[in-house]
């Protein structure tokens, strides 16, 4: 069962090399875009997942974290393209246009957000959770919206892409190559945990608080770390997807961002490694296909979720792969 | 003179009308099993809950190897050296045998923020799990999961879960009930020997369990303790046997 789930998850990464390799050899620019779409996006849920496939925490407000990621990013490089500082007092702060700072800044400042968000709502559970995590994702969007040094309502357009070092960003294929290396070693990062003390503990809380507590262990420190971990690695796909479209706005904020989250990971299996990914790939697939079709074509979405709640819980990996057991 | 390990004093509880603890004081040994018994419904669950810290009481103290530990939650007083078990089962069910006591282990050694090891692959931790599964004769399910065990796999899979925490005392909520006669001896046994390692507060209605096991039994009706004495004496004991034993006889 397990073998069979690695070698799925092996042959969608596959998959998702293949795709826009195909696309560059033939001169076909926007499905690379769409393929890096799947992979930032994927690299959302992926964090997503960590909180509410393994530690059962249902968050309706990731959306918070996707654009706090996304501002870090619009924050630092408008400045450095205006060449205006962000503060000059008390020590000198100029923007940047550098991924590798601006990722930094972008998992710092989620975090940060993560550690706040999830103190205050992790005392609450069930309903009240995801309404607590949705009232500050809306919060922080109402706050960027009234925000008219960075655009309010409009969003912020940044001009250039940002740099990496020795490559060019500019191209399709390299911007690709760099968000899929990230997420390859946050899949690499996150099946570690998975297995580690902390990860076991954690899924164990999902299960059964009782019996964690019994054994002297704090479920709220557990989630809460969870929570953080989570928070940052959807904070930095944020800084990746507003790269990938140099723009940001507050919909990064919105409760439809937190939603179609959700959706990844249920569509392509809670808890599963790559689930998320797999979830992404059909929505951004759907939407390409189908959406050229027609604009209601969500509705074929809503009808596909309501077969993998109704028909297969454990979502697109658990049909193909076999229910298994998470754990060895 | 006597080791106290653990003890309760004047501990109410009232749940609405219903008084479920009146004033109940008792103390656990070191070296004895103390066993808990009273018809259902008396409170001996509501009171093992109060003494583990998963419910405050709304009076009294509870003392834990010298410590006030009234103020301190469940988990702090695991961390202490409190192990349980629970009348009704509580594993994790989509966990192996081994897991589960791994993650007891792994509470023991304070040590759940590791972020990388892989926990199957720690030597001690999975040597410790190990030794305590063999304890309880559940080595051959280990790579099982709790939810496919047996009724009585699982209430010995409960008690390798507390063994792991090597707790400085037992509170033991029927180990026994529903696991056959088979099972319920082999139980015996280990309790038996286990109580050289740390005291067992133990909640039973198995009475031949009760009688062959406990240094001192305690009875609880209606929430309060009416008589705590040795086997001899509380099988002799008329109120007792009004109370409670009695019923046995007209049932
Ligand atoms: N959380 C609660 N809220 C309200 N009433 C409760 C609660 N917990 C227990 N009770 C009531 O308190 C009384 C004592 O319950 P308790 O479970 O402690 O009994 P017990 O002695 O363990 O019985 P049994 O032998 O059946 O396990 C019962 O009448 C029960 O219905
Ligand atoms: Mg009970």
């Amino acid at each position: 069962m397990m073998r069979r789930e690695q070698i799925l998850n092996g042959a969608v990464l596959l998959g998702l090399i293949a795709v826009p390799l195909w696309a560059w050899s033939s001169g076909e620019p926007f499905i690379i875009t769409l393929a890096t779409k799947v992979a930032v996006l994927g690299l959302a849920g992926v964090g997503l997942n960590i909180a509410l496939g393994t530690g059962g925490l249902v968050s309706l407000g990731h959306a918070a974290f996707f654009g706090i990621g996304g501002y870090a990013m619009g924050i630092l490089a408008s400045h450095a393209q205006q060449y205006v500082p962000l503060f000059e007092w008390p020590l000198l702060v100029e923007g940047t246009k550098s991924m590798p700072v601006i990722w930094l800044v972008a998992i710092v400042f989620s975090g940060l957000a993560a550690l706040l968000i999830g103190a205050l709502s992790l005392r609450t559970s069930g309903v009240y959770f995801i309404m607590i995590t949705l009232a500050f994702a809306q919060m922080l969007y109402y706050f960027a919206i009234s925000w008219p040094a960075y655009g309010g309502e409009d969003g912020m357009a940044i001009y250039v892409r940002n740099s990496f070092p020795g490559l060019n960003t500019l191209d399709p294929i390299q911007f690709f190559a760099i968000t899929f290396v990230i997420l390859c070693m946050t899949l690499w990062f996150n099946a570690r945990l998975v297995r580690s003390p902390f990860g076991t503990a954690l899924a164990a809380a999902r299960q059964n608080a009782e019996r964690v507590e019994a054994v002297g262990i704090d479920p709220y420190k557990l989630r809460l770390a969870a929570f953080v971990i989570s928070g940052m690695i959807t904070g930095l796909a944020g800084a990746l997807f507003a790269d990938l479209n140099r723009f940001v706005s507050p919909t990064m904020f919105g409760w439809h961002l937190s939603g179609e989250l959700i959706v990844f990971v249920i569509l392509g299996g809670t808890g599963r490694l790559l689930g998320p990914v797999v979830g992404a790939a059909i929505f951004i697939t759907l939407e390409h296909v189908l959406g050229g079709i027609s604009e209601y074509w969500q509705i074929f979405l809503g009808v596909l979720l309501l077969g993998v709640v109704l028909v297969a819980r454990g979502g697109v990996i658990a049909v193909i792969a076999g229910k298994g057991v998470a754990h060895d | 003179m006597t080791d106290v390990v653990l003890s309760c004093t004047k501990i109410s509880k009232a749940f609405g009308a219903l008084q479920a603890s009146k004033d109940v004081s008792l103390d656990l040994q070191a070296g004895e099993i103390h066993a808990l018994i009273g018809p259902n419904g008396a409170g001996k669950s509501t009171l093992i809950r109060q003494i583990s810290g998963a419910m405050k009481p709304d009076r009294g103290t509870v003392h834990f190897l010298g410590h006030d530990v009234t103020r301190l939650s469940a988990i702090e007083r695991a961390r202490l050296g409190l192990g349980r078990s629970f009348q009704i089962s509580s594993v994790i069910p989509d966990f192996t045998v081994l897991q589960n006591v791994a993650l007891a282990v792994l509470g023991d050694e304070g040590n759940s923020f590791h972020f990388f090891r892989d926990l199957l692959k720690g030597r001690p931790t999975v040597e410790r799990a190990e030794t305590c599964i063999a304890r309880v004769g559940l080595e051959d399910r280990r790579a099982v999961r709790a939810a496919d065990l047996a009724h009585g796999e699982r209430r010995r899979l409960e008690i390798a879960t507390a063994l792991a925490l090597e707790p400085r005392a037992f509170l033991l909520d029927e180990p026994m009930a529903g696991m056959g006669a088979e099972g319920a001896s082999e139980m015996t046994r280990l309790l038996d020997t286990l109580r050289h390692e740390a005291p067992i507060l133990l909640i039973e209605h198995d009475m031949d369990a009760v009688f062959a096991l406990a240094n001192r039994i305690s009875v609880l009706v209606y929430g309060e303790i009416i008589a705590t004495g040795t086997s001899d004496e509380i099988r002799s004991n008329a109120e007792v046997r009004r109370a409670y034993l009695g019923e046995e006889e007209t049932a």
